[in-house]
């Protein structure tokens, strides 16, 4: 179970860092993929859904920066240069910000981890079935009264007769 | 699970959950405090300046708000890219010119632009007033600002004295200018 546990963490832990951006998308980026990617100071908005006099400067800049063959990571750096790390849709891998990309993923694992000790605890606390045929409260229920048990052996032993 | 665990657990809760809430708390406080600075000047009350400490836009100097205690400022927002801030230069460039005998001073913050844009418009309308550099706007919350232009009039004694949100008049800079210069 513990194992089973550390695997699914460690699964989603991967996902948080993995699908780094694709070699092809960092050497030649695009206009449209920047704009999704980088936030207008003013509107706090991407910049593929703003107008703002800023995000039009900045869509023109990032335009002559990718004519001028600059790298996805160049771009960025050079807009958090002037804006703050702010102006990047997603937080970078580094530092405190790992914090935003791990706690969705710990609070699903810490979820995980509380709802299964909940299901154990309260499979534990159900009575076990008793097998058939075991005396008293072989159908689960309380055990009889050994004089209500006496009499009612004696009307079936009556009964027989 | 042992009695122990479950303590840890809940406790481990209780403070994520008191973190979260305290983080909300703290940037609805910061929000209303700055939110709370235009209406207090509105009431006609004057409330301290909030620090402010940014590097030059010329120069690799910083400069500093407190710095400029024992003068009037008048602490204009504001960015290349807006339509308004280019109506304001030349008459805060002017009153700079006529007024700093007195004791006043012009504060640019370029705020959320690019810094060769804002050069650019400092060379185009002759600006040699002070002039700082907030590219990320990180100053921006702290005065409780909306957008560019706006302006704050600082006393002597570091207290906001006045506000205009938008592009002001020729009267508002100058009347407030004279509630800045004027003891209280």
């Amino acid at each position: 179970m513990t194992r089973a546990l550390a695997l699914v963490v460690a699964a989603l832990a991967v996902l948080a860092v993995a699908a780094p951006a694709a070699p092809a998308s960092e050497q030649s980026p695009t206009l449209a993929e920047l704009e999704r990617e980088l936030v207008c100071p003013t509107c706090e908005t991407t910049l593929a859904m703003s107008n703002s006099p800023i995000a039009d400067r900045m869509r023109a800049d990032i335009r002559e920066r990718i004519e001028a063959g600059q790298t996805k990571s160049e771009i960025k750096a050079a807009m958090v240069e002037q804006f703050g790390e702010a102006v990047l849709a997603a937080p970078p891998r580094s530092g405190f910000n790992w914090l935003a990309w791990l706690l969705p993923f710990g609070g699903l694992a810490g979820a995980a981890v509380v709802v299964t000790l909940l299901a154990r605890r309260w499979l534990r606390s159900r009575p076990a079935p008793a097998a058939a045929g075991s005396g008293p409260g072989a159908n689960g229920g309380p055990p009889l009264d050994p004089v209500l048990e006496r009499r009612v052996d004696e009307e079936l032993a009556r009964f027989d007769a | 699970m042992t009695r122990r665990t479950t303590l840890v657990l809940q406790a481990v809760a209780v403070a994520l959950v008191a973190s979260l809430v305290g983080l909300l708390a703290w940037q609805v406080v910061n929000k209303e405090a700055a939110a709370g600075l235009v209406s207090a000047v509105q009431r006609g009350e004057t409330p301290a300046a909030p620090p402010l400490d940014l590097p030059e836009l010329e120069g690799d100097g910083r400069i500093s708000l407190a710095s400029y205690r024992g003068q009037a400022v008048v602490l204009n927002f504001w960015a290349s890219w807006c339509e308004p801030c280019k109506e304001e230069a030349p008459m805060l460039e002017a009153a700079w010119k006529r007024h700093r005998e007195r004791g006043l001073v012009v504060l640019g913050v370029n705020a959320q632009d690019f810094e060769d844009d804002a050069r650019d418009f400092v060379d185009r309308y002759g600006l040699t007033y002070p002039i700082v550099h907030d590219g990320p706007g990180s100053s921006l919350g702290r005065y409780g600002l909306t957008g560019f232009p706006e302006t704050w009039w600082v006393d002597r004694a570091g207290r906001l004295v006045a506000y205009v949100q938008g592009e002001f008049t020729q009267e508002q800079l100058d009347a407030n200018i004279e509630k800045a210069l004027t003891p209280s």
